[in-house]
């Protein structure tokens, strides 16, 4: 091969090497690259009271049994915590950095090749990922923490059972991913009226603004119909925000509530956590209108009592 | 030797204050914009008496050493002119007539147009602005596209240095009065040096004057001098006579160029008690003046005529700015137009892009001049980014406290379109971006929850309006005010809640 011919290969490979993957592909072989189904734990949902983060999440996963039970070797992970605003973890806007930190390093425990962890921010994202201080904790504990920012990051997945939303854009690392861990921090939320695991699900599309302007609490409910559904549903109730949310305003928006729960059934854990909130602010669970409709949707049950719970207090 | 260091000095002064503009990731500390600090327009507006002092210090000492070597758009010349002799191996420059009265009437009618509002004008000469514009909204772009290929290459292989970024113009006016300055500046540069320096730049007459009286300069031996003329043909400030041999120093930057090309070692950078070279003002162009009184008359005239036309659009739901929103610190429009010179390096640096350069919204003199746009983002409460750079005290600084309290704007809710009134479903999205609870959602039918605003706390970030879905028109913005306010945000008590119990 002459040097011509070799510089003409050379450019072309590079050429090709930057093609990205189109949509289509992404619907064609989206059936392949699921999540194999997760082995059955012992319980249904794991609720822990009385603890520090981490403290709380080592308990919980335990009684869940194991995180190795979730996260096989060699798998990649994305842990997906709420770092939705440019706010520091005392005022409660964004999922506690520790417990963050806790679950990524279980996860490399576990024989992770990689642990991802981004979000799709409302306020200007590298002051999210930077001030929330999960940024740091999460590099620390050995994830990468990739950018959620523009809609190149997306690829389109259609949602068939959905009943308002269709289709959606979700972010490439979940798509690319063995497993997802979703952990959202408790908050109250002006919209939604609450803001939990299924609520968390709008910061792996990109186009909110469809979810708003087409029955919020139904697109909530259709997104969580992903194929690709998380593996664990992780609800940090160490601190909750329970007025003024999802924002928030002030420390006077945040009780130090120092609850955790833990389970794969995401209509089981949203309605606990729902209730737990209950105890701070009134928030019958009718008025979430979206359990309700992911009930509706096979996505899970609001019938807790008939599930096989386990409570801790520390 | 003082040739080369002051290619040193410009090389590196330009080459940082560019990166400065351009760099969007934040790598370089923010103490760089104290490079755009020293520039004479913005320290003349921002009244920055020590810089001033010392930029006058510096002209009477060593002559315009200012627009050698501290001002990009200076050095932007040179190195265009270097490009041209690589393409001209004869490139030559001869001895031409100083443009005196050209340029004193530019210096006049911009000061004029200025006290009368047209700021635009100044904003549109002064050097180191429209380099600023220039870099903002040409050079970005392409950096920012090369940030993205390195991003994708870089990605290819598992490494996350780089993230993506937005490419996009910010203003089609101030792209089109960027290329145009951009092209011309570097046209004139091309085939003749420093033309603009010399005969259009209001801070090149004004040093120039203050120059001719300064304690170094450049001078002719002529005991040493053998009449060669190639000081001259090397002049790109065309201002060495070598005929007469006399250097008109209002036009001389300083370059030194003709100290390193003196085979007789004729030409020194030396003080001695000579008499400054008296340059004749003679041969005064009556039709120039006349045209010169006319065009500064007809964009007075013109600038009142625009200023007070508003654009309204009146569709029924149709939200529609009245006043535009200038940024934080800018206290309001007529303080934009008092200090603001369009550099956009607030334009460049703000994190969340939300300011964009006006058309006609602040009327015709306030063109190019910052204000709030949300179409790309919203103004982060927790920032101050914008008003911690502007080197002219367009955008005082800001503390976070003050910003937290600062009134830009007020929100406007139009019922008519919000989507829990149409489609009878949950929102809140603007309520959910409100950082004061402006906004906030109260109950509606069938136990929906709709936006309430309080204009007395909103401090119009604009987060309501960028993200109301509302379609074709939004059902939230926010209405700019003639000055800035400060609103009164209530302390919350924080009540202590205990949690003793699981709920369910």
């Amino acid at each position: 091969m002459d040097r011509r011919n070799f510089l003409k290969a050379l450019a072309l490979t590079g050429a090709t090497l930057t093609i990205k993957q189109s949509g289509a592909m992404t619907l064609m072989t989206q059936h392949f690259n699921a999540a194999p189904a997760p082995a059955a734990s012992a319980y249904d949902l794991v609720a822990v009271m009385g603890g520090e983060p981490v403290a709380m999440f080592r308990k919980g996963i335990a009684e869940m049994g194991g995180m190795a039970k979730f996260v096989k070797k060699g798998y990649k992970v994305v842990v997906k915590p709420n770092i939705g605003w440019d706010k520091k973890p005392e005022l409660a806007g964004n999922t506690n950095p520790d417990l963050v930190a806790e679950i990524i390093q279980q996860c490399i425990k576990a024989g992770a090749k990689e642990v991802v962890v981004f979000d799709h921010t409302c306020d200007d994202w590298r002051k999210c990922y930077a001030n929330s201080g999960i940024e740091a904790a999460a590099k620390a504990a050995g994830a990468k923490v990739v950018p959620a920012h523009e809609e190149s990051y997306y690829r389109t997945v259609s949602l068939p059972k959905g009943k308002s939303l269709k289709s959606a854009k979700i972010h490439e690392a979940i798509l690319d991913s063995d497993v997802w861990i979703n952990v959202p921090v408790l908050k109250n939320h002006g919209g939604a009226k609450m803001s939990i695991s299924m609520k968390n699900h709008m910061g792996i599309v990109w186009d909110r603004g469809f979810f708003h302007s087409h029955d919020l609490q139904q697109c909530i409910a259709d997104i969580c119909t992903l194929e690709k559904a998380a593996v664990l549903n992780v609800v940090d109730a160490y601190r909750l925000m329970k007025t003024n949310g999802p924002r928030g305003k002030s420390e006077a928006d945040v009780v130090l509530s120092k609850g955790l729960f833990i389970s794969q059934n995401i209509v089981a854990i949203d309605t606990a956590a729902t209730s737990f909130f209950n105890q701070v602010r009134d928030m019958p669970l009718e008025s979430v209108g979206h359990l309700a409709k992911a009930q509706a949707l096979n996505l899970g049950t609001m019938d807790i009592d008939k599930l096989n719970v386990k409570k801790i207090k520390m | 030797m003082l040739r080369k260091i002051r290619i040193v000095v410009s090389v590196t002064l330009f080459a940082l204050i560019t990166l400065y503009f351009l760099d969007f990731a934040g790598f370089m500390p923010q103490g760089f914009h104290s490079l755009t600090k020293i520039q004479v327009i913005p320290a003349l507006l921002a009244l920055n008496i020590d810089v001033l002092v010392g930029l006058l210090a510096l002209t009477l000492l060593f002559g315009r050493v200012y627009c050698s070597s501290i001002c990009p758009m200076g050095v932007y010349q040179d190195i265009v002119n270097r490009l041209a002799k690589r393409f001209q191996k004869k490139k030559r420059f001869k001895f031409s007539k100083a443009q005196t009265v050209l340029r004193w009437s530019v210096v006049g009618v911009t000061l004029i147009a200025f006290l009368f509002g047209f700021t635009f004008l100044i904003g549109l000469l002064d050097p180191y602005s429209a380099f600023g514009r220039i870099t903002v909204h040409v050079l970005k772009p392409a950096y920012l596209a090369g940030n993205n290929l390195l991003e994708s290459i870089f990605t290819q292989f598992g490494n996350n240095t780089f993230y993506k970024v937005g490419v996009y113009v910010a203003s089609i006016s101030s792209l089109v009065i960027a290329l145009v300055t951009l092209l011309t500046i570097g046209y004139l540069a091309w085939i003749n040096g420093r033309i603009y320096c010399n005969t259009i730049c209001p801070v090149g007459t004004v040093l120039g004057f203050v120059s001719r009286y300064s304690l170094f300069k450049i001078r002719i031996d002529e005991n040493l001098c053998n009449s060669c003329g190639s000081c001259g043909r090397k002049c790109k400030a065309s201002c060495i006579d070598t005929k007469s041999h006399e250097i008109d120093y209002s036009r001389c930057i300083n370059c030194f160029d003709c100290l390193e090309v003196c085979s007789q070692k004729a030409m020194k950078f030396s003080y001695p008690a000579q008499k400054p070279v008296q340059q004749n003002a003679n041969g005064i162009d009556e039709s120039k003046r006349r045209f010169m009184m006319a065009v500064g008359v007809t964009g007075l005239a013109a600038t009142q005529v625009f200023a007070d036309s508003k654009l309204i659009k009146t569709s029924k739901n149709q939200a529609k700015r009245t006043i535009a929103i200038s940024p934080p610190g800018s206290t309001s429009a007529d303080h934009l137009l008092d200090k603001c010179t369009s550099c956009h390096l607030c334009v460049s640096k703000c994190p969340s892009n939300v300011i964009k350069p006006a058309f006609t919204e602040y009327g015709l003199g306030g063109i190019m001049q910052p204000m709030l746009s949300f179409e790309k983002g919203f103004c982060n409460y927790d920032c101050t980014i914008c008003s911690d750079v502007c080197p002219s005290g367009a955008l005082l600084p800001l503390t976070m406290e003050q910003k937290h309290v600062i009134q830009m704007g007020q929100v406007q809710f139009i019922l008519e379109n919000c989507i829990v009134h149409t489609d009878g479903t949950s929102c809140g999205a603007c309520s959910e971006h409100c950082p004061t609870q402006a906004v906030s959602m109260i109950p509606y039918k069938n136990g929906l929850t709709i936006p309430h605003i309080n204009t007395k706390i909103c401090v119009g970030c604009g987060g309501c309006e960028y993200i109301c879905p509302a379609m074709p028109y939004k059902a939230i913005y926010v209405e700019g005010i003639a000055s800035h306010n400060i609103v009164e945000i209530k302390k919350e008590k924080v009540e202590d809640v205990k949690v003793d119990d699981f709920g369910f």
